[in-house]
């Protein structure tokens, strides 16, 4: 994944800026002060506000950009090409450089955004175009073709940036603000041009759902059925190209691909169905450069696209870690949920094994006061440790299944043995399936068995039962179909602490 | 160019019968100049089930691929009820290898159903809830109706097989490529699959089937296609497939063919 690195881009830069004045980044600044300064409240009140008409725009411009680019990139990274947009994004440097100097040759002033945007294309696109050639006529792979793609376009527009830094009117270029974005300089009218691109892609995107969805999942399925699936691609890599193009002023080359890949990543945290992730992809894209593109408003020495990224980044690491339907906390706690239920298993079917054993439930008089298993015994009928053990005795407690005994033991209660009874069943009944349909020995079923019945739902219980119908007599509890190993059985009954 | 003439299906190049579901004539693929099928030259029959047999590395998938396009051809004809494929498309039907896809992807077996109907949905418009039903009427068919809303990583393997069959199923085509969907499954998916078999072919369907255990060709199929590179036979189960056929098939080595081939890559190498 590539996301950590960009974040450490990120980071880096950041870092640079608070820590000031290294500033390779604001180079182009010619400002002498160059320390952070906390905005006063009214700036903030200001900002939040939308007071100006300047911030407001372009606030409004890069939750568009960052609504589209989330959109498009849950396309990219289902289709695993979402590093094409890395490389096209890094070739577009040259392109800009080009497009400057042509311009200033053919006497331009200033800069002129469309037609660098458009040098940019062409030499994105190009790119893009030696990858595929690469790969399509030598036997390297995609990952080496982009690399050398990547680094060489780009190495030749930072060569190019040189060249302009020593022309008359390079200084005045501002071109640095392609590579890690600036949304200062946005002016208004590249906002709407921002707002129009980002939705129509969006659009796009949207339209052709149904297309690219399935040139994602299948692409052999797609081309069989007639679907075009080169032009498909073709309208995915555009809809690529137009993204980045917009979002170069805001989040800059290097970073740009961070808003392709982050929020699509982060969004397949949340869910397990396609329209979701997109929608959320695109939601939380927008949010990303929303609070991204504020922050760098207020203050006003960091990079936005650094800022974007990190918002991005902040948003993917709760994605991770609490995301709905494979957060990694949600994992962690689904293991120790079954874990939990497996030890509560083996708790209760030990308890009955023990009870069964030693005839202790034959006494249906005696009730629960003879339903008594000392700890040691279950300790050593499972390899467990005893805080294992203590812990596992007291959530059964809580749960009514036992009680805890005066004698170091606990007692069954009667719920706890209607619920034993069940387990135990659905225990044997596994083992004689797997010693009468898979051929395994007796001796080792017990072990198999364990290793599966704790995943078996109601349906395949009630198949097993038809199966083994006619090996299983019709009490609540099987017999089981091997010899029950209780440790306390071979010993006095006195020395373990049974009531007699 | 060496050429090999096919012993049993040695038709002559008739122009596509409508009533033929698959004709190929003389069909030759290659993977970067190293051939992979020779001279592939085969009338299906209409309404059977037919069982594509071979060894590994026999082409049995590429056969497949290059009827529907997929692989490009070197040589060859492909006509689907006498007309070439393209025209053809939505009479035909495929079931791709279950490995082909990534089932870690973020849609649902009912949606993956729905992926059979989206070329009669027509560009950019939205799946209606009646193509919907008409998916969970294919799951329920393969016995996955429960199913419908489970990610497909959350599928057994002769789930996934059988969500795979249900998209083939709803587009309700009259021939069907089928690329192993026998494997990996177990005893019970398989008899379930050959039953669902058995009902297409009953309601007139042709179904192509690349299969590997020798042990049920003659129980499941009504014709065979016996292949290794070439055709090595082809014909009814009761007459083709026996011994002397399957010797030819898996046994014989194709040892100037191997050479061949194996001369060509070293000089692909070198150069």
């Amino acid at each position: 994944m590539i996301w950590p690195l960009h974040c450490f881009i990120g980071a880096i830069i950041l870092l640079s800026m608070i820590l000031g004045d290294w500033g390779f980044a604001v180079a182009a600044d010619s400002i002498t002060d160059r320390r952070l300064q906390w905005p006063r409240g009214d700036q903030w009140v200001r900002l939040l506000r939308l007071e100006d008409y300047n911030t407001r725009v372009v606030v409004c411009g890069a939750t568009l950009l960052g609504l589209a680019a989330g959109i498009v990139g849950s396309f990219t990274l289902l289709r695993r090409r979402a590093l094409m947009g890395d490389a096209l994004s890094h070739a577009t440097l040259p392109g800009i450089g080009l497009a400057f100097m042509i311009l200033t040759a053919a006497g331009y002033k200033g800069k002129s955004l469309g037609w660098l945007l458009l040098g940019g294309t062409l030499t994105g696109v190009m790119g893009v175009l030696t990858i595929l050639l690469i790969r399509s006529t030598t036997r390297l792979k995609e990952d080496a073709a982009m690399g050398i793609v990547l680094s060489v376009f780009f190495g030749g527009g930072v060569a190019l940036l040189g060249v302009i830094q020593q022309m008359p009117a390079g200084h005045a270029a501002g071109l640095e603000g392609f590579i890690y974005g600036k949304t200062a300089s946005m002016v208004a009218a590249d906002a709407w041009w921002i707002g129009v691109a980002g939705l129509g892609s969006a659009l796009l995107a949207v339209l052709f759902f149904k297309e690219l969805k399935l040139i994602c999942f299948d692409e052999g399925y797609a081309h069989a059925r007639g679907f075009p699936v080169p032009l498909l691609d073709l309208l995915l890599m555009a809809l690529v190209t137009l993204v980045t193009m917009i979002g170069l002023q805001a989040v800059g080359l290097i970073l740009m691909i961070a808003l392709l890949v982050i929020p699509a990543a982060a969004a397949r945290f949340w869910t397990e169905r396609m329209t979701t992730m997109t929608v959320l992809s695109g939601f939380l894209g927008a949010c990303s450069c929303l609070l991204g593109a504020g922050l760098s408003a207020i203050f006003s020495r960091l990079p936005s696209g650094a800022m974007i990224v990190l918002v991005a980044a902040l948003v993917f690491l709760i994605s991770m870690l609490l995301g709905r339907a494979r957060g990694v906390l949600v994992r962690r706690w689904r293991r120790v949920a079954l874990n939990r239920k497996v030890d509560r298993q083996h708790l209760l079917r030990g308890c009955y094994e023990y009870l069964e054993t030693m005839k202790f439930l034959d006494a249906k008089e005696r009730g629960v006061a003879a339903r008594v298993v000392p700890l040691d015994s279950l300790l050593s009928m499972r390899s467990w440790t005893l805080g294992r053990l203590r812990r596992c005795v007291r959530r059964a407690i809580d749960e009514g299944l036992v009680e805890r005994d005066w004698s170091a033991g606990v007692r069954l209660t009667n719920e706890g043995l209607v619920e034993a009874q069940r387990m135990v069943h659905e225990h044997r009944l596994w083992e004689i399936y797997l010693i009468t349909h898979a051929d395994i020995a007796p001796a080792k079923v017990d072990r198999d068995a364990d290793a599966i019945e704790h995943i078996l739902d109601a349906e395949m219980i009630a198949k097993l039962e038809a199966i083994l119908q006619s090996r299983v007599d019709q009490s609540a509890v099987a017999a089981s179909p091997h010899q029950v190993q209780v440790p306390g059985s071979m010993r006095p009954a006195s020395s373990t602490g049974v009531p007699k | 160019m060496f050429r090999f003439t096919t012993p049993r299906a040695s038709h002559g190049p008739h122009e596509g019968k409508a009533d033929c579901p698959l004709s190929v004539y003389d069909l030759t693929v290659a993977y970067h100049r190293k051939p992979v099928l020779w001279d592939v030259s085969l009338d299906f029959p209409a309404g059977q089930l037919i069982g594509i047999v071979g060894p590994n590395g026999a082409g049995k998938s590429t056969l497949i691929k290059a009827i529907m396009g997929l692989i490009p051809r070197a040589s060859g004809r492909v006509r689907v009820f006498g007309k070439p494929y393209a025209q053809q498309r939505h009479r035909v039907g495929y079931v791709p290898q279950r490995e082909s896809v990534d089932w870690d992807f973020p849609i649902d077996a009912l949606d993956v159903v729905t992926m059979g109907l989206y070329g009669k949905i027509g560009w950019c418009l939205p799946v209606r809830p009646r193509h919907r039903r008409q998916a969970l009427e294919a799951l329920e068919r393969v016995g996955l109706g429960e199913f419908s809303d489970r990610q497909i990583s959350q599928l057994s393997g002769g789930q996934q097989q059988r969500t795979f069959l249900a998209r083939a199923l709803v587009q309700d085509a009259d021939l069907y490529l089928m690329d192993e969907p026998f494997a990996a499954v177990d005893a019970a998916t398989e008899q379930a699959i050959v039953e669902i078999l058995k009902e297409m072919k009953r309601g007139g369907k042709t179904v192509l089937v690349i299969h590997h255990d020798l042990q049920t060709v003659a129980q499941y199929f009504d014709y065979v296609v016996l292949l290794n590179m070439r055709v090595v036979a082809s014909g009814p189960v009761e007459t083709t497939f026996h011994q002397e056929n399957l010797q030819k098939t898996y046994g014989g080595r194709l040892t100037l063919l191997d050479e061949a081939t194996e001369a060509i890559r070293r000089r692909e190498k070198t150069l």
